[in-house]
């Protein structure tokens, strides 16, 4: 019943593993786009300036409530009736790094409230700018914090490549697509990708793990 | 009522003018009102104790000098409005820019201590002359290791935080207030969250700059010993106002309020 066959399986494992490395830098990409956009959407609710302040807090509000699928389909096929014409990978990219800035910036803010206030203080007493206030006292003290978070989305992020197959990203799970289309076999393409998906997400948690209590120990925070 | 800002001097200028003082200021959260009216004048080199039960407004002295807007009156420090500006000949409330910078002259220690737990004691202590004062590191490095020394917790400088006792760390804390070169130094309750056995290495260095440098000083306290053998004046608030100040001999000894004598003797007896 279980007809596994083990010379498919290793004919299609380099195409996969190709595509594993663009879901990797699908992943990656969009992460660091998110993790730059998201400092500035927290940063942007905690200025004195209202309007934008509410602004932005609404639009965090509407990214996090609306399914991630619907917000790939609208920078790819909405965008060029605006002018915006990007090709699959850039719509994607964009379109991940945008929905999961939002999610940061709540880990950033939460980061950003659990540092004493105390330290705020301490800086005012020192004349220091809003901007090194933020940047080398506030901020370096609440990545720790917000490390767990962090590295829950990045896993989150890798987890959700497989929707940029519906634009036509060469990601994983479009590439286990065509090749169970060529062959009609679509056993041992779908089993590897969840295989491949379940060997990156496991190990990463630890690591986040790890990297946190590193970090900590960098900044002489125990 | 709208305060009417004409009625204030630009700047405060003569030998014998005040390094700090309160003109008519009144502090308020929302509609609490935390202090009323407060009029205070503090000399060059004067050590001022403040004492007061809890909530008397201790705390927000300091913080005026400090962090906070006022909302009637104006604060001088050095002859200059540090709560407004001068446009066109009249005081204007200051913009953030004025505020941050007429309040360099000010350096402050918390209870807490509020050092940056990120950096080591030295770093702590350079923080604020090479961001804020633009110092060379080589220079702001000297001038910390300088107070460290003098604090008596040099052989700590590469410690972070975490690792330093309360005393040691409200220690630091006094340095790297000093390394901003204040003239004007503000402690609120610095020994308040002290275990009882180190609470002297800290009022030493405290006494050391009374003796030593010609700051001027405020100093919340509830240790009423050492207000008494330091501060050239006790202000005693209460309710948001000054109920009594004088000598300290003469408050501690001789106080002439019914309330004074009712904290003192409260104090005392808790002792
Ligand atoms: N940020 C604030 N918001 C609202 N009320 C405050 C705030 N800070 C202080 N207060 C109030 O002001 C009063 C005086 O506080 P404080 O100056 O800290 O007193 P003290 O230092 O003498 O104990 C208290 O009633 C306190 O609750
Ligand atoms: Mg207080």
């Amino acid at each position: 019943m279980f007809d596994w066959r083990w010379d498919f399986t290793w004919e299609i494992l380099p195409r996969l593993f190709e595509a594993t490395l663009n879901t990797m830098i699908a992943a990656g990409a969009g992460y660091a786009i998110a993790v730059v956009l998201g400092l500035v959407l927290a940063l942007a609710q905690r200025t004195p300036w209202r309007v934008l302040t509410f602004v932005v807090r609404e639009v965090v509000e509407f990214i996090r409530s609306t399914p991630l699928v619907l917000q790939i389909f609208f920078v790819f096929f909405v965008g060029p009736q605006f002018g915006i014409r990007l090709d699959p990978w850039t719509s994607g990219m964009i379109a991940i790094g945008l929905h999961y800035s939002a999610y940061l910036s709540e880990v950033y803010r939460g980061g950003i409230e659990s540092v004493a206030k105390g330290q705020w203080e301490a800086c005012a007493s020192l004349s220091m700018s809003t901007r090194d206030t933020y940047f080398r006292i506030i901020i370096p003290q609440a990545l720790p914090p917000s490390l767990a978070g962090m590295g829950n989305y990045l896993v989150g992020i890798f987890k959700d490549t497989p929707m940029l197959s519906v634009i036509g990203v060469a990601e994983l799970m479009h590439t286990a697509n065509a090749i169970g289309s060529e062959n009609y076999r679509f056993l041992e393409p779908y089993t590897l990708v969840g295989v491949i998906f379940l060997a990156i997400s496991l190990p990463a948690a630890g690591l986040i793990r790890v990297f946190e209590g590193w970090v900590r120990k960098k900044l002489g925070m125990q | 009522m709208m305060d009417d800002l004409t009625q204030y001097p630009l700047t405060l200028e003569g030998a014998d003018a005040p390094m700090v003082s309160f003109r008519n200021v009144t502090k308020r959260y929302g509609s609490l009102t935390v202090l009323e009216g407060l009029d205070l004048d503090v000399a060059e080199g004067e050590m001022i104790a403040i004492i007061g039960p809890s909530g008397s407004g201790k705390t927000t002295v300091l913080r005026m000098l400090m962090l906070e807007r006022i909302q009637e009156g104006v604060i001088y420090v050095d002859g200059k409005p540090i709560t407004h500006q001068a446009k066109n000949g009249k005081l204007v409330p200051a913009s953030d820019r004025y505020l941050r910078r007429a309040r360099e002259p000010i350096g402050m220690c918390f209870q807490h201590f509020n050092l940056f737990p990120h950096m080591t004691a030295l770093q702590n202590c350079m923080e604020g002359p090479v961001q804020v004062l633009g110092m060379s590191r080589r220079d702001a490095r000297e001038r910390a290791e300088d107070l460290l020394e003098m604090v008596g917790m040099i052989d700590k400088k590469d410690q972070h935080p975490s690792r330093l006792s309360g005393g040691q760390q409200q220690r630091v804390a006094i340095a790297r207030a000093l390394a901003m070169r204040p003239k004007v130094m503000l402690f609120d309750e610095v020994t308040s969250a002290l275990d009882p056995e180190v609470i002297g290495e800290v009022t030493n260095v405290i006494k050391k700059l009374v003796t030593e440098h010609n700051l001027t000083m405020l100093m919340v306290t509830h240790q009423m010993g050492f207000a008494r053998d330091i501060s050239d004046r006790v202000c005693f608030f209460y309710g948001g106002r000054i109920e009594e100040q004088g000598k300290p001999a003469e408050l501690f000894d001789n106080p002439q309020r019914e309330r004074t004598q009712q904290f003192l003797s409260a104090v005392k007896s808790a002792d």
